[in-house]
């Protein structure tokens, strides 16, 4: 479990992002540790999702005029990550910066996103193959372990058409794992189930936290899982960390009224 | 009407088929290798890319093929002193970059409508923007290309008739040119070019049926038509 010596994974310096007028984040800081297991919620628009989404790098920061200054940087494992050096001053990070650090993050979507012209096996031997350089057998051999993992070795041959919602999120967590990411970003990956596969996919989930170290996000609006898998809540809203702490504290007594507030709503589902 | 002239003069079709074939065909290909050039230019975030892809593609949909067919024919070896050495080859060219043009548009679209998450998984898995292009979002995109590809030759086919106004002989001009003689009904002649025409259009369709067909299973998808069996899920993300 992380100690307060080691060096953060994950650093967000005072980052903004904005979508035209509309703020999402604004001057946020935060950091994650090694190993750590980070449970993100609050209102839609909080923010969250687009937390993941810039860690993922499919959205990028709003630059700043002198981010050395005025921060408005993600970091990663002590070097930049959002940003680049360039002749020793920090730039916004460009395609191949980002291809070379990218690999350490994996994500997790609410739609699955599996490739639909692919079948399981192929899913989640593509980008081992072609972004990882392991040969085609040592490829499906872990594929096979991940896939067995979470219980689908029997479905290596189907198209993700044919699985169900519940099957195909739990094929998109093996893709994910495959590539040996240190962290994993978990965005609300049992919304888009209906409510009985839910328990499917966050035992593997609760599985995986269990079995390995890897450091982990995760959007929820699944209480329980948030309360069992991680080593810290944080409440967002209006793009700013309103409250956080370890899950006990904040679900049995938090201390905002947006948080009480909040949980009240989320609880009463 | 005189059905036995009719007959008699058959075997005179064929070369000038050969002609209407080739011409089809040979100009199908460039305008397929065109379509996606242009087509993948003018889905690109750059400016520098995607503007000049977007001029040649208005310019070429925005003229009339026919002048297009005499420019390449007849204007293009004085203004530019390029002369072909067979008349077809202006023929085919200015069909395909005519068809490539509007193909193109098709190529865009279905590339565009891959959904915005098959992209962000790609990210997310780390691969460069070719692999994505050529692993992900091209395999998906394809299916969806083939129906109006499809129309689009056959329209083409129809179109290599326009090549007679350069002075190449394809069936078309032969049935005007043989109904004229003594003894020979035009009509006659002009219905033998219909079905000759159906044939080949028939033909395309069954091709390219198979074609979209055997790209649906790509994707997992049966693309038999329904009989008492519900529409397959849609498989970008469709099952939940």
């Amino acid at each position: 479990m992380p100690s307060p010596t080691t060096e953060p994974l994950i650093e967000f310096d005072r980052v903004d992002k904005s979508f035209g007028d509309l703020k999402v984040l604004d001057e946020l800081s935060f950091r994650v540790d090694p190993g750590e297991r980070v449970t993100l919620i609050g209102p839609s628009g909080s923010g969250k999702t687009t937390i993941l989404r810039l860690l993922m790098t499919l959205e990028r920061v709003t630059p700043k005029a002198d981010p050395e200054r005025d921060g408005g940087v993600v970091w990663l494992e002590g070097e930049p990550y959002s940003h680049m050096e360039k002749r020793g001053r920090l730039v916004p990070a460009n395609e191949q910066w980002l291809r070379r650090r990218r690999s350490r993050v994996g994500m997790v979507f609410q739609q699955f996103n599996l490739f639909p012209n692919m079948k399981v096996l192929r899913n989640v031997t593509e980008a081992q193959v072609h972004v990882a350089g392991r040969s085609k057998e040592e490829a499906e051999a872990k594929a096979l372990d991940l896939l067995d993992l979470v219980g689908l070795a029997e479905k290596t041959g189907e198209y993700p058409s044919r699985l169900s919602g519940g099957q195909q999120q739990r094929v998109a967590i093996a893709r994910a794992l495959a590539m040996d990411p240190d962290v994993l970003l978990l965005d609300e990956v049992t919304s888009a189930l209906d409510p009985e596969l839910v328990a499917d996919v966050l035992a593997v989930l609760r599985d995986v936290a269990g079995s390995t170290s890897i450091t982990m996000l995760c959007v929820t609006h699944e209480m329980g899982f948030a309360r069992d898998v991680s080593d810290r809540v944080m409440m967002f809203d209006g793009g700013r960390i309103v409250e956080q702490g370890p899950p006990e504290a904040m679900f049995s007594e938090p201390q905002e009224a947006r948080t009480q507030d909040f949980l009240r709503a989320v609880l009463a589902e | 009407m005189d059905f036995e002239a009719v007959i008699e003069s058959l075997p005179r079709y064929g070369e000038p088929l050969l002609v209407t074939v080739g011409v089809t065909a040979a100009s199908a290909a460039l305008a397929l290798v065109l379509a996606f050039a242009l087509g993948l230019m003018t889905a690109s975030r750059r400016l520098a890319v995607r503007a000049p892809a977007r001029v040649f593609v208005e310019f070429f949909r925005g003229s009339s093929v026919v002048v297009q067919l005499f420019w390449f024919a007849y204007a293009m070896p004085v203004v530019l002193g390029v002369q072909f050495d067979h008349l077809i080859a202006a023929g085919v060219i200015a069909l395909g970059l005519n068809y490539g043009a509007y193909c193109s548009e098709v190529v865009r679209g279905a590339i565009a409508a891959v959904p915005q998450g098959q992209l962000e998984a790609s990210v997310a898995l780390n691969l460069t923007p070719l692999q994505r292009m050529r692993l992900v979002v091209l395999p998906q995109a394809w299916p969806e290309m083939i129906p109006s590809l499809c129309a689009f030759a056959i329209m083409l086919l129809k179109a290599s008739a326009l090549v007679s106004v350069i002075g190449i002989l394809d069936i078309t001009w032969l049935a005007g040119l043989i109904g004229k003689q003594p003894g020979q009904d035009r009509l006659l002649h002009y219905a033998v070019v219909l079905v000759i025409y159906f044939v080949l259009a028939w033909l395309i369709w069954t091709g390219m049926r198979a074609l979209e067909r055997r790209a649906k299973r790509g994707l997992g998808v049966d693309a038999r038509p329904a009989k008492g069996r519900l529409a397959p899920a849609v498989a970008a993300g469709g099952a939940r």
